[in-house]
């Protein structure tokens, strides 16, 4: 429970959150190119998207056997979505722009 | 414990949270795959349209967005904080916490929507814009719209858990559950935030 680690912590990744959000908007400001935007942007997301699950939502500090139920599942659905969609979308944008 | 009741007698509990608490989980979990397909649907229909709209400038726009971020952000940890106080058993204080999880929404929903009355002036509609791909309205107003739900479902409900906690009909873990939700709303909008408004700043 919440009482082993102080609030502090707490305070560090808020810090860190906001961190990354600075450098996210810092490169949308710069105009990178596209690809490099996308690859940049979501990588930085997955970072926040584990700090806030693991310290905010507390789950790294669950039982392991909650994470291995419900991360797995998630993470290959989604892998799933995008592998199936974005080629098409590809080709879509192939036919369309010629 | 009374007895050592086995495993299929629901005698040992696997994951070792309470039910609320894996309740929520679960719920958590399918809701992620729910913003996933819209997120998934909305990058589908801009990599295959070449004349994909990018309205947003720097100001407004982003510089609203990113400020809606802080708001989810700051409320994130007020809500770390209720809980532990909540744990702690400090209820006046917890309550406190909450009230201020909720201003940082209600900020959020506000300026949300605000962005939402400055496209819709600019002539966006479901199926139509006037700057290229129509699906554009469509797709951002789904995402966006089922995301602001989220945050006003999410204030209603820790409006709901202050009060109760307050009085003493709740426990802490009902506040720690309604943080794991508060959570999931936060986390939604770190890949919301990137794509639809970061991705489509205005060129030149």
């Amino acid at each position: 429970m919440s009482e082993q680690h102080g609030n502090r912590i707490y305070l560090t990744v808020w810090f860190w959150l906001l961190a990354l959000t600075a450098v996210e908007v810092f490169l949308a400001y710069k105009h990178l190119p596209v690809h490099t935007m996308l690859v940049l942007l979501m990588s930085l997301s997955l970072v926040k998207a584990a700090l806030i699950i693991a310290y905010f939502m507390h789950l790294r500090f669950e039982k392991s056997s909650l994470a291995w139920t419900l991360m797995p599942p998630l993470v290959i659905c989604i892998v799933l979505m995008i592998a199936f969609s974005f080629p098409d979308g590809l080709r879509l944008f192939d036919m369309r722009k010629g | 414990m009374a007895s050592q009741a086995t495993a299929w007698e629901g005698g040992s509990a696997p994951y070792a949270v309470p039910s609320k608490k894996l309740g929520m989980w679960l719920f958590i979990i399918s809701d992620a795959l729910t913003f996933s397909a819209l997120l998934v649907a909305y990058s589908y229909s801009r990599i295959a349209n070449p004349k994909w709209p990018t309205p947003f400038e720097m100001y407004p726009a982003v510089t609203f967005s990113t400020i809606m971020t802080f708001c989810l952000l700051s409320s994130s940890v007020t809500m770390v904080l209720a809980v532990s106080a909540a744990h702690r058993g400090e209820r006046g204080a917890a309550v406190k916490w909450i009230l201020a999880t909720m201003a940082g929404g209600l900020a959020f929903v506000i300026l949300h929507a605000n962005e939402w009355l400055h496209l819709i002036h600019s002539g966006v509609t479901p199926f139509h814009n006037p700057w290229g791909a129509p699906l554009f309205g469509a797709t951002f107003f789904t995402l966006t719209g089922l995301h602001m739900t989220h945050v006003v479902s999410g204030v209603i409900y820790l409006g709901i858990v202050a009060t109760g906690f307050g009085r003493g009909r709740f426990e802490s873990m009902d506040v720690e559950v309604s943080g794991l939700y508060w959570h999931f709303v936060d986390l939604v909008w770190m890949f919301i935030f990137p794509l639809v408004y970061l991705m489509s700043v205005h060129m030149g």
